[in-house]
């Protein structure tokens, strides 16, 4: 039976045309707040109910009981504070009030206001990220973040455009496709990279233990140098093609924003994978970290604190080519000293594909590779 | 927020809160009230987890595979 959705019920926060037509020729009436892509897409998530049990942004009460004690207050594991900051000159609504949130002109979603408060981003940073480092990504987000969050129910209006949509699934959807494959137990994976042969190792170990595999690749914004989202699918897609069984393994896309939480990010991925009906989740090393923030298996360790999580974590040492063993193990099944293993860095891949080296057969499939070298720039320039 | 606003106090017998006291040396539990939370939460989860799952509507769950079909992830 696939996972019930966290707090029991699926979230959908979705108008009928009628209403939106409605209020879209009432926007006049409305408050209106200009909101970030990253935002937009939270949105997305809310009304689809890959956050369930969130229906909207975060009150105070509730804000504050995830910064302390990730959960919300009736006890329900949540690490991640999803919340809409405005700026103090934009305030022109009140507690109470329904306001419509804009990204580029496209009305997004309809919103009533339930609290509008302060808080202190320094708190925020040391809480969620483990530091105020300014050079660390999430950080630095919360630093350029305005004064003002404003927590309640929203309704979703339109979505992005998505140029992906072919291969973006929501909870209704797997939970049913789950269904009728009749997968009982579900491992889901999270990438943000191309796929190499540690990837596919540590995916296929899971598999082994399971009904079904679910790779789900984050989309979205992204740094320089990584790779573009069509490049990431596209490679997924001809993995798929030569080397996955086709009955037991799932890939579909979502979009989300990466906040660079490592051990409490971990946990977040693992709440919206049960929400999308997984059984299990896949944590590997350094699960979204950044830089030097996080110990390599910290995001396996916070999963001791969440005996209530409902869904299990499946915990992996870092996979590595073994020259002695001729084959993909990790150190706790190879007995060989480090000079005898070549590690998988996403890095060191990266910068043979962009200086038109081949990667050796045992760090990427060839078919993969030639998928990627097919893109005239397969990173993302600015 | 003060920390008496979180949290209450239940009773347990004696004896077993010092089986539990005994129990917890040397595992990362550092109180047995954290072991008492841990278990509980546990508990509950997985009696949750046997409640009734939801089910859509017939005509939803038409509609989605339709869309899953469409897309090649049904046959």
């Amino acid at each position: 039976m696939v996972s019930k959705p966290h707090g029991g019920r699926l979230v959908r926060k979705l108008l009928s045309e009628k209403t939106k037509e409605r209020i879209l020729e009432e926007s006049k009436e409305y408050q209106k707040i200009n909101i970030r892509e990253g935002t937009a897409i939270d949105i997305e998530n809310i009304a689809h109910g890959i956050y369930s049990p969130l229906e909207g942004f975060l009150v105070e009460n509730e804000f504050q009981s995830v910064l302390d004690d990730m959960r919300l207050p009736n006890d329900l594991p949540w690490s991640i504070p999803i919340v809409l900051d405005v700026k103090e000159k934009d305030l022109k609504f009140d507690v109470g009030d329904e306001i419509l949130l804009y990204h580029k002109n496209i009305p997004i979603a309809v919103m009533n206001v339930d609290d509008i408060y302060k808080y202190d981003k320094k708190e925020f940073a040391q809480k969620v990220f483990k530091t105020t480092d300014i050079n660390h990504p999430g950080v630095a987000k919360v630093y350029n973040m305005n004064e003002y969050l404003v927590g309640g129910e929203i309704r979703l209006l339109n979505e992005l455009p998505n140029p992906f949509e072919k291969y973006t699934l929501r909870p209704i959807e797997t939970r049913v496709l789950f269904k009728e494959r009749k997968f009982e137990t579900i491992v889901a994976f999270q990438t943000r990279n191309v796929p190499h042969l540690g990837h596919e190792y540590l995916q296929k170990s899971a598999l082994t233990f399971v009904d079904g595999l679910f790779i789900n690749p984050v989309l979205g914004k992204k740094k320089k140098g990584d790779y573009k989202d069509e490049v990431i699918l596209k490679a997924y897609e001809t993995l798929f093609k030569h080397y996955y069984p086709k009955d037991s393994a799932v890939l579909a896309t979502v979009r989300y924003e990466m906040r660079y939480a490592g051990p409490r990010e971990a946990i977040h991925h693992a709440i919206m994978r049960k929400n999308f009906g997984c059984t299990h989740f896949i944590v590997g090393r350094d699960h979204a970290g950044v830089g030097n923030y996080y110990g390599p298996y910290e995001a396996q360790e916070i999963f001791k604190n969440f005996p209530d999580l409902g869904i299990t974590p499946m915990f992996f040492k870092e996979f590595f080519y073994c020259k002695k063993c001729k084959g993909i193990v990790n150190e706790r099944i190879c007995p060989h000293p480090m000079e005898d293993r070549e590690y998988f860095s996403g890095t060191k891949i990266r910068n043979m594909i962009a200086n038109g080296e081949i990667p050796p057969e045992y760090f990427m499939r060839k078919e993969v590779y030639e998928t990627i070298m097919s893109f005239e720039n397969p990173f993302v320039e600015e | 927020m003060p920390d008496e606003r979180k949290y209450t106090t239940v009773s347990i017998p004696i004896q077993l809160y010092e089986k539990i006291k005994k129990r917890i040396e040397g595992t990362g539990f550092t109180s047995v009230s954290d072991y008492v939370t841990y278990v509980l939460r546990e508990v509950l989860a997985s009696l949750e987890e046997e409640e009734k799952e939801e089910v859509f509507s017939e005509e939803e769950e038409e509609k989605v595979k339709e869309r899953l079909r469409a897309l090649g992830y049904l046959d």
